[in-house]
């Protein structure tokens, strides 16, 4: 749904930091996005293609990280990860939890140039 | 050609770093005004203009309370809630399919937050995009219709996941549209164990009472013993 401005404040972010870093072409970008970001994945490739026109990202890749859900359980007092972010529920000990600790990561990690 | 190695740029950074920045000065400030925010969340026509409407009313008696409210379009839902009394602000977001801090910022840029100490933003109607925007809110309440299907907290797990409160709105509705609350229930524990869960009819003010409460908790918690709240 807004994965559209989410690219273009990609491409700025990325632009700025290819501009201080003299790069004049970027290869890829590495992003992290979680299962509770709200951002689809091929939503973003697609949307991404069309931000990064005109730039010096154009033509890069998009590699994304998908990042799972991560709830602190407080039964096994410890982080664990869910297997399916449609269920809160600890997967050794079965109690539900609701703290999160990872899944709403929307991040730019890093850059390549050619 | 100039022979160049490959190079790795690191940046790490939040994608919506600076939504994130300008959420966390919203928030500073409404502290600093001793404002309790909340955020309020649904698809479109889950009753959240009813349901603040009747919420505006009954608070207004012991404190005074202030809305913000977004749409695409039009002021309908502006004029519907000045009916409260309250000072209520219309947003039109013409395209955009959520709130931004910065949109917010710019709506209450001349309201004096001294004078307010209870805000609602009543969000876009859309299950999706604004669970990914901090507005400095203190809360983040989702709403679920009785008429929409119990089945809403599996299909958009990262809205449900998030909220503070759930409401469930239009119960006088309830029978004749076959709604199963145990289901619906067990559907947003699946996504959210924590959150207090109240069943509420914005035209029965079943359920009004409970949600004022938690309003008054989260009130409470914010502002321990800057203000007098019956």
């Amino acid at each position: 749904m807004h994965e559209l401005s989410i690219a273009y404040n990609i491409v700025n972010i990325a632009t700025k930091a290819a501009q201080e870093a003299g790069a004049e072409q970027i290869s890829a970008v590495h992003v992290r996005i979680g299962a509770l970001s709200g951002v689809v994945a091929d939503a973003l490739r697609f949307s991404f293609a069309i931000a990064a026109e005109g730039t010096p990202l154009a033509n890069a890749e998009l590699i994304i990280e998908e990042v799972p859900v991560v709830v602190f359980c407080p039964e096994c007092r410890a982080e664990v990860t869910l297997p399916n972010p449609r269920l809160f529920r600890c997967p050794s000990c079965h109690r539900p939890c609701g703290q999160i600790v990872h899944g709403r990561e929307l991040e730019l990690v890093a850059l390549e140039t050619p | 050609m100039s022979y160049e190695t490959k190079r790795l740029i690191e940046i790490r950074q939040g994608v919506l770093s600076k939504n994130d920045q300008l959420a966390a000065e919203l928030r500073s400030r409404f502290h600093a005004a001793g404002v309790t925010v909340v955020n309020l969340l649904s698809s479109p026509g889950a009753g959240k203009t009813s349901l603040l409407e009747a919420t505006m009313r009954a608070m207004l008696a012991e404190c005074r309370v202030a809305a913000l409210v977004g749409d695409l379009a039009t002021d309908n839902d502006a004029r519907r809630l000045a009916r409260s009394g309250g000072l209520v602000r219309q947003i039109q977001t013409g395209d955009m399919c959520h709130l931004e801090a910065d949109i917010v910022a710019r709506h209450l840029a001349d309201w004096d937050l001294n004078q307010i100490d209870l805000l609602f933003i009543e969000n876009v109607g859309n299950l999706v995009c604004p669970a990914g925007y901090d507005l400095g809110e203190a809360a983040r309440v989702v709403l679920l219709s009785t008429t929409e299907g119990e089945d809403k907290p599996l299909k958009y797990p990262a809205t449900f996941a998030t909220a503070d409160a759930i409401l469930l709105t239009k119960m006088d509705l309830a029978g004749p549209v076959g709604f199963d609350r145990a289901m619906a229930e067990e559907n947003i524990r699946a996504v959210n164990p924590l959150a207090p869960i109240i069943a509420t009819s914005a035209r029965s003010e079943t359920g009004l009472q409970e949600w004022m409460a938690w309003l008054r908790e989260q009130m409470q918690a914010r502002h321990k013993g800057t203000k007098t709240i019956a």
